[in-house]
């Protein structure tokens, strides 16, 4: 930031003379409250924490006084090895954190997807109320929502009742540690891992653990993030797609698109960006879960409930561990970070591959009465891969038309 | 001109990234020079007494009973009950400005009695002697009584008095050793009742262990999580698990042992003398008696749990909170505490009266005789978490293999 900022008046400066030349100052005159703020409650606290990481502080007095010494890496290595009981902890965090992740960031976003697009649609009735009523979780405070959420999945609560009208026989939702893969494992006789899985270790879990799935309180809370985090990022779908041309709609449904290829190749498409926003804010807030933690379930049972953020926390306040308690939380930045980039490469634009290229070269005998390409340069194959989804629409519709051609 | 326009922005950020750290600086190093030389640090500061309170009652009495000794002493002195204490001391410590006095668990004693945090003053107090000597060592760290025992509470058997009669039971009946605790557990167990319930933690199943003979730690401080006699303990647990006449509080729908004891829900639990207060508010109408736990093979054990009112090493005013103290811990404030939240007095000096004026807790109090601590060693608190989280699956596993896995953690924490 303190890099790029003053490189913007250069070229003007160059290019206007002596007319802007008090710019710069003024600049940094405007910027400052709010490098001030920033440094002060974000660059020196992260280097303070990170100080604390390398150091044997023990929390009396300041990190800076004399007689905190520097030790290295020993607080990441006694996290990420060693053995002992910290490295298990954090191992059990992750594997609770990775499966919340992974079930979490795809069905709220598939099911933010799915409400933005029938809130959208302009034959349905009452729009005003069903988008209200799909945001409303998000708006309330999650310690609110964790609280009804223990209730609703108390053994005797709602949810068991409901089940239990269909005949089913609910778990003892919060209670409950063990693992829902392996609940299903056992259900179909296998209740003793093979020795490959039980024998060998990751992070002091086993894998037969790490594969185990969320536990069952886990998947509560699993349920509770889609259910509140689904309506924010609605609201973002509704916005990506309230922007988009009706005329790209139109146009293949002009060439005969059905409504599911609309969606999958008209508007999916379009809708990259907002994707990448919403996967990337889930997956960042699916890292950094902590209050529905600490005011549900401290953790347990079993330990299948606790966080990294939530380890981090109990690290430093009640074990005493601050420099462990640091080291954690720059491990989860480390793995917020790469995965953010993961996903970034996963979902950046790609060229259009050899297969799809084939449906624009379409032979100019097999065309029937598709639109003239040379006369719209909005539609075809000329377009090349920059085009944006139109030339795909268009090729799936010549697709169409060459089939109910023959 | 540009050159000289970007070395002053970063000059700038240095400067601000330096006034932001000395100002931070400043605030830690205030006051982190504690004395060391002995004397007791004295002036007219008042005093920030931080409590956790159990409730509303708690606060009220200890509230009442510094403002007491405020008017007495002249100094004043105010309560703060934390929303969460281990989080308020931590940061009181690390910013340099703790409370002066304040609850301290066993558990965390280590902790703070080695990073210098705090006083340790136990040899000053004039009712030194008065303490129960099993609570004197649970606040002992490195050959030094660091803090008087505030209160304190054991666990031993809690009957529902109306299933034991139902269940054609008398006060023959009442177990004495594990074999019989087995069988009225399972006279006791019907279609919708368990004959026995409680939390399944360290903090209700150790007292098994210590009845085995053995405990996570030896007396002094060795682990012995793996012994014989822990093993043998865990291994009954797990029968009475196996068998159905044992199941955990939170199996049969309830928080802990009292509540489902009070629901209707156990005949028996294995709970601390705050079942009191928690039936009397919850269940008025539940009639129960407490018992002493079953002798194991090693004789008589329970866990007992204890705070004690620690005082900061940074506190302006070490020598009026150690008369704080000092009033606090007298027989009559601790009666005064124990009959508005249900603690035990760590004074021997308010036994009789206490006994007198609690005839149906007195099984509770004789505790203290035999009780033993849970292991107080630094990190310890984190082993037991642990070991918890496993004793949940207890019926499922190996109680050696439990064990082994505790010793483990255990061995290695620094000493």
């Amino acid at each position: 930031m303190s890099t790029t900022t003053p490189r913007t008046p250069r070229t003007s400066i160059r290019h206007h003379g002596g007319v802007l030349r008090g710019e710069s100052g003024a600049g940094w005159l405007f910027t400052t409250p709010m490098l001030v703020l920033l440094g002060l409650f974000l660059v020196v606290p992260v280097l303070m924490a990170l100080w604390v990481s390398l150091s044997d502080w023990n929390g009396n007095g300041s990190p800076f006084r004399s007689g905190v010494n520097f030790i290295g890496l020993s607080n990441f290595s006694s996290v990420l090895g060693g053995g002992g009981l910290s490295e298990q902890n954090f191992g059990e965090a992750l594997r609770n954190n990775a499966w919340y992740v992974i079930l979490v960031v795809p069905i709220q976003t598939i099911v933010a997807l799915f409400l933005a697009v029938m809130v959208n649609r302009q034959v349905l009735r009452g729009r005003g109320f069903f988008r209200t009523a799909f945001y409303f979780p998000s708006v309330t405070s999650s310690v609110a929502i964790t609280v009804l959420w223990l209730f609703l999945f108390s053994q005797s609560g709602a949810i068991n009742k409901l089940l239990s009208w269909i005949g089913v026989n609910g778990p003892n939702w919060f209670q409950d540690p063990s693992g829902i893969i392996q609940d299903g494992l056992a259900g179909i006789g296998v209740k003793n891992g093979p020795g490959f899985l039980t024998g060998n270790s990751f992070l002091g879990v086993s894998w037969w653990d790490w594969i185990g799935g969320p536990s069952v309180a886990m998947t509560a809370f699993i349920l509770m993030a889609i259910f509140t985090t689904s309506g924010t990022f609605m609201l973002l779908f509704i916005a990506a797609l309230q922007n988009l041309s009706g005329e790209v709609q139109e146009a293949a449904m002009v060439d005969g698109a059905s409504a599911w290829q609309r969606f999958r190749l008209v508007t999916l498409p379009q809708l990259k960006p907002t994707l990448f926003t919403v996967l990337t804010l889930g997956l960042i807030g699916g890292w950094q879960i902590f209050d529905q933690i600490y005011t549900g379930t401290q953790g347990g049972p079993a330990g299948t409930t606790v966080s990294p953020a939530y380890l981090s926390y109990t690290a430093a306040f009640q074990d005493q561990n601050w420099g462990q308690g640091a080291a954690i939380g720059f491990i989860l930045f480390v793995i917020i970070v790469a995965f953010t980039l993961l996903q970034r490469a996963i979902l950046r634009d790609r060229p259009v591959s050899k297969r799809r290229m084939r449906l624009y070269n379409l032979n100019p005998s097999t065309r029937l009465s598709g639109p003239d390409d040379k006369d719209d340069p909005s539609h075809g194959p000329d377009d090349g891969p920059q085009g944006g989804p139109d030339p795909v629409a268009v090729g799936i519709a010549y697709e169409n038309i060459n089939r109910q051609g023959n | 001109m540009q050159r000289r326009n970007r070395w002053l922005g970063a000059g700038a950020l240095a400067v601000i990234g330096a006034l932001a750290l000395s100002a931070c600086g400043s605030g830690f190093n205030s006051s982190s020079g504690g004395s060391s030389s002995g004397k007791l640090t004295s002036s007219k500061k008042a005093l920030t007494v931080l409590i956790g309170s159990s409730g509303p009652a708690e606060t009220t009495a200890v509230t009442s009973a510094v403002a007491s000794w405020s008017s007495s002493s002249g100094t004043s002195a105010k309560v703060i009950a934390a929303t969460n204490l281990n989080q308020q001391l931590a940061q009181g410590f690390s910013s340099g400005k703790p409370a002066d006095v304040f609850y301290l668990g066993t558990d965390t004693l280590a902790g703070y009695a080695s990073n210098g945090s705090l006083l340790a003053y136990g040899d000053m107090l004039k009712n030194k002697s008065d303490f129960y000597p099993a609570l004197v060592k649970s606040f002992t760290y490195n050959g030094k009584f660091y803090c008087a025992p505030k209160d304190f509470s054991t666990l031993q058997l809690v009957i529902n008095q109306t299933m034991w009669d139902k269940a054609g039971l008398t006060s023959a009946d009442v177990p004495t050793t594990w074999a019989q605790l087995e069988t009225v557990a399972k006279k006791l167990t019907t279609g919708k009742v368990v004959g026995l319930s409680m939390n399944g933690e360290y903090a209700r199943i150790g007292a098994f262990m210590t009845e085995a003979g053995s405990n996570l730690t030896s007396a002094d401080g060795q682990p012995t999580a793996n012994s014989a006699a822990n093993v043998a303990a865990l291994t009954y647990v797990k029968k009475l698990l196996n068998d159905g006449v044992l199941k955990y509080a939170k199996n049969v729908g309830e928080g802990d042992g009292g509540q489902a004891l009070g629901a209707g829900k156990a005949a028996m639990t294995v709970e601390g003398n705050w079942v009191k207060g928690e039936l009397s508010a919850d269940f008025p109408n539940v009639k129960y008696t407490a018992v002493p736990l079953p002798a194991g093979p090693a004789g008589k054990g329970t866990l007992s749990f204890s705070n004690c009112w620690g005082i900061a090493k940074g506190s302006p005013n070490q020598a009026a909170a150690l008369k704080l103290v000092e009033q606090l811990t007298t027989t009559k404030d601790q009666l005064a505490f124990s009959q508005a939240f249900g603690v035990l007095p760590s004074v021997q000096s308010a036994a009789a009266q206490w006994k007198s004026e609690n005839p149906t807790l007195i099984p509770f109090l004789d505790g203290a005789n035999y009780a033993q601590s849970p292991p107080t060693a630094k990190g310890a608190a984190d082993v037991v978490t642990n070991f918890n989280s496993k004793l949940e699956t207890l019926a499922t596993s190996d109680p050696k293999t439990i064990l082994d896995a505790v010793q483990k953690n255990l061995q290695a924490l620094p000493k």
